[in-house]
C-alpha cells in the first residue's frame, strides 16, 4: 500500500503481484477485500459524501482517508459487515472532525452529523438510501464527464471515482506513467471545484448533449482495448470490459435513454469479437479472416438483447443504435459473404446523415465494396482523400490499398499500404501492412 | 472473468422458506439483482422451478436410470444461478456475500472456462465450436 502525491492510496488487487506481500496473510488478505469492495461500493460512497461536502474532489480525499483507515484496522478486526457503510462512515466522521477542529459547523455538517448518528444503528441494514443513491451516482457521472474537463480529465476521473480504479490501473490501461495520471486527477478536481461544478443532473436544455459527452467518454475508454491507439498489443480486452460494465451501469441507472442501451449492444457485439481479433502469434486479424466459431455467442445475444431494449423505447436509433445496428449485422453473419452489406451501406448512410464524419465515410466505402464492388467504393475513398479531412489517419491508404489490390492494381496498392504501415502508430498493425504490400511485391526479373 | 453463482438450498431451508412472506422474499431478490444490474456486472440467471417438475439421471447403471423428483436423497437442491462479470474472485466473493439468502442457503461460486482454457487444437474443441455456432445460427433465426 503506497500514498501518492495526491493523497490517494493505491489498493492492489490480486492481478499485481509486484506489491503483494505474502508476509501477513491478514493484511493481504484484508487488501484484497478492500480492492473488491471498492470496486463495487467507491461510487455510492464518493456520490454520497459528494452529496454532503459538496464537491467531488473532497469527497474522494475522505473516501481515501477511510481507505487507509481500513487497511489499518481490517486486518485485525477483520472485515466488517457492510463495508461500504463502513468506509462511508468512516469519511463522514473524518469530514466532521475536519469542520470541528476548522470550527465550521454550519447547518450543511450539522445534518450529516445528525445523519451519522441515525445510521449508526443501523449499519448492517439498508445502508444506502434506493430513493437517492441511484440519483447521486448519476450525478457523479455527470459531474465526472462534465465539459469543463479535458477528455484526458474526463477519462481518468471516470475510471477513478466511478469505476473505483487505481491509478495504477488507469495509468497500465492507458500506457501512461502513473504521474501522469495523477497530475491528471488532481487538475480535475481542481477545475471542478473552481468551477463551482454543481453535483447536479444537467438541466433538461443540456441534457441530450451532456448525456452524450458520457456516452462518449465510455466508448473512448472502450477503444483504448478494443483499437489501442498505441503501444505492441492489438487488443487490451480488460480497458474494454470496464467500459463495458460502466456502460451497463449508465444503462441500468438510464432505462429509457435509447442512446444508453444502444451503447451497450454496440460494446457487446464488438467484445464478443475480441478472441478471434488475433492470431496466436498476436497478429491482428481482419474481420472477413476470423474465425467466427471462435466469436463470444452469448455476448452477441447480450448485444441483441440491448439493441432490442433501446428499440422498445420507441425513439428511433441514434448514432449509437446505427452502429449497433452495423455491428449487429456482422454479429450474426455466418461469414462476409453472407453478410447483408446493402442494408449495412443504408445504415452507413443514415449514420453520415445524422453525425457527418469521415470516418463514417470511409467505412461505407468498405460497405459499398463489399455490396457493388470496389470501383464505386474507390471513388468515395478518392473523393474523401481530395478532401484532405483524413489526411493522417492510417485507415484511409490501408482500404485505399485493399480496393486497389482488388482492381489489380497492385503497384499502386502496394504504395498504399506502406504509407498506411508508416502512419500506424501501433507496431501490430503495421507488420500486418507490411506484409501485405510484401504480398504484392512484383516478381523479380533476372 | 465471469463467475456463476449457483444456488445450493437444503431442504430444511425450502421447507422454513414456505413460512416466509413469499412478497418479501421477491422483493428482496429483486432488489439483489437490481443491484447486480446497475452495478454493471450482471451478464444472466435463472431461479428454476421445483423439483417435483424436474428429474435425475443416473448414470451408475447401464442403461441410466431416471428418478423423477421430489428425490429424499438429496441433502441439498439447486435452486437458480446467476452469471456475473467481475475483475476478479474477491469481487466475486463479496457479490456472492450480498444474495439476500438465510440459514441452510449456500452459494457456490465457480469460476466460468473461456474457450481460452482448452487447448485450442483439440479436434472436439473446434467441434463444440462449430456446433456452438449452429445452435446459435437456429436461434437467430427462430427469432427472426
Amino acid at each position: 500500500m503506497t500514498t501518492d502525491a495526491s493523497g490517494a492510496v493505491h489498493v492492489s488487487g490480486v492481478e499485481e503481484p509486484t506489491t503483494s506481500t505474502s508476509r501477513n496473510p491478514d493484511a493481504d488478505r484484508a487488501r484484497r477485500a478492500l480492492g473488491a469492495v471498492w470496486r463495487i461500493e467507491s461510487a455510492r460512497i464518493i456520490a454520497t459524501l459528494t452529496r454532503f461536502v459538496g464537491d467531488v474532489g473532497q469527497a474522494e480525499d475522505l473516501a481515501q482517508e477511510a481507505m487507509l483507515e481500513a487497511l489499518r484496522q481490517w486486518p485485525s478486526e477483520g472485515v466488517p459487515n457492510n463495508p461500504g457503510a463502513w468506509l462511508t462512515t468512516v469519511a463522514k466522521r473524518r469530514a466532521i472532525d475536519g469542520w470541528r477542529r476548522r470550527e465550521r459547523l454550519d447547518e450543511r455538517y450539522a445534518a450529516m452529523a445528525r445523519d451519522l448518528e441515525q445510521q449508526d444503528g443501523a449499519a448492517s441494514g439498508q445502508f444506502w438510501d434506493p430513493d437517492t443513491i441511484d440519483d447521486d451516482i448519476l450525478r457523479l457521472i455527470f459531474v465526472s464527464c462534465h465539459p469543463v474537463l479535458s477528455r484526458e480529465a474526463q477519462i481518468a476521473l471516470t475510471l477513478r471515482i466511478v469505476g473505483g480504479l487505481t491509478t495504477e490501473e488507469i495509468a497500465r490501461a492507458f500506457l501512461v506513467p502513473v504521474a501522469t495520471v495523477q497530475q491528471r486527477i488532481v487538475r480535475a478536481k481542481k477545475t471542478l471545484a473552481a468551477a463551482n461544478v454543481p453535483f447536479a443532473v444537467p438541466d433538461p436544455e443540456q441534457y441530450a448533449e451532456r448525456l452524450g459527452s458520457v456516452l462518449s467518454v465510455l466508448y473512448l475508454i472502450f477503444n483504448e482495448g478494443y483499437l489501442p491507439a498505441a503501444g505492441e498489443e492489438w487488443t487490451r480486452p480488460d480497458v474494454s470490459a470496464e467500459a463495458l460494465r460502466l456502460a451497463r451501469m449508465v444503462a441500468g441507472l438510464m432505462p429509457r435513454e435509447p442512446e444508453a442501451q444502444s451503447l451497450v449492444a454496440l460494446m457487446e457485439f464488438q467484445a464478443s469479437r475480441f478472441r478471434a481479433r488475433v492470431a496466436h502469434d498476436g497478429t491482428p486479424v481482419p474481420l472477413d479472416q476470423q474465425d467466427r466459431s471462435r466469436w463470444d455467442r452469448a455476448q452477441i445475444e447480450r448485444g441483441r438483447a440491448a439493441l432490442a431494449r433501446a428499440d422498445r423505447l420507441g425513439r428511433g436509433r441514434a448514432s449509437y443504435g446505427l452502429q449497433a445496428a452495423i455491428a449487429e449485422c456482422h454479429a450474426v453473419a455466418a461469414s462476409t459473404d453472407e453478410t447483408d452489406w446493402a442494408r449495412i451501406v443504408v445504415l452507413y448512410e443514415a449514420l453520415g446523415r445524422l453525425a457527418p464524419s469521415p470516418v463514417v465515410e470511409l467505412n461505407r466505402a468498405v460497405a459499398v465494396a463489399m455490396s457493388t464492388g470496389p470501383a464505386s467504393a474507390l471513388r468515395i475513398v478518392d473523393d474523401l482523400e481530395r478532401s484532405g479531412r483524413l489526411a493522417g489517419y492510417p485507415g484511409l491508404p490501408a482500404v485505399r490499398a485493399e480496393l486497389l489490390s482488388r482492381l489489380g492494381r497492385s503497384n499502386e496498392a502496394r504504395g498504399e499500404f506502406e504509407a498506411a504501415a508508416r502512419l500506424t502508430g501501433n507496431e501490430r498493425e503495421r507488420a500486418a501492412l507490411l506484409a501485405k504490400a510484401a504480398a504484392l511485391a512484383p516478381p523479380v526479373v533476372e | 472473468m465471469k463467475y456463476m453463482l449457483i444456488m445450493r438450498d437444503s431442504q430444511e431451508a425450502i421447507e422454513a422458506s414456505k413460512d416466509l412472506d413469499f412478497n418479501e422474499i421477491i422483493a428482496a431478490m429483486g432488489a439483489y439483482n437490481e443491484s447486480l444490474m446497475k452495478a454493471g456486472v450482471l451478464i444472466g440467471g435463472e431461479g428454476l422451478a421445483g423439483v417435483e417438475e424436474g428429474f435425475v439421471v443416473d448414470f451408475d447403471s447401464t442403461p441410466p436410470v431416471v428418478t423423477d423428483g421430489p428425490y429424499a436423497e438429496a441433502k441439498e437442491l439447486f435452486n437458480g444461478f446467476w452469471m456475473i462479470e467481475v475483475s476478479s474472485k474477491e469481487e466475486a466473493a463479496e457479490w456472492a456475500k450480498r444474495c439476500p439468502l438465510g440459514p441452510g442457503s449456500k452459494l457456490e461460486v465457480r469460476r466460468v472456462n473461456e474457450l481460452e482454457d482448452f487447448p485450442q487444437d483439440n479436434e472436439w474443441i473446434q467441434k463444440e465450436a462449430g456446433w456452438r455456432e449452429e445452435l446459435e445460427k437456429k436461434a437467430a433465426g427462430s427469432n427472426g
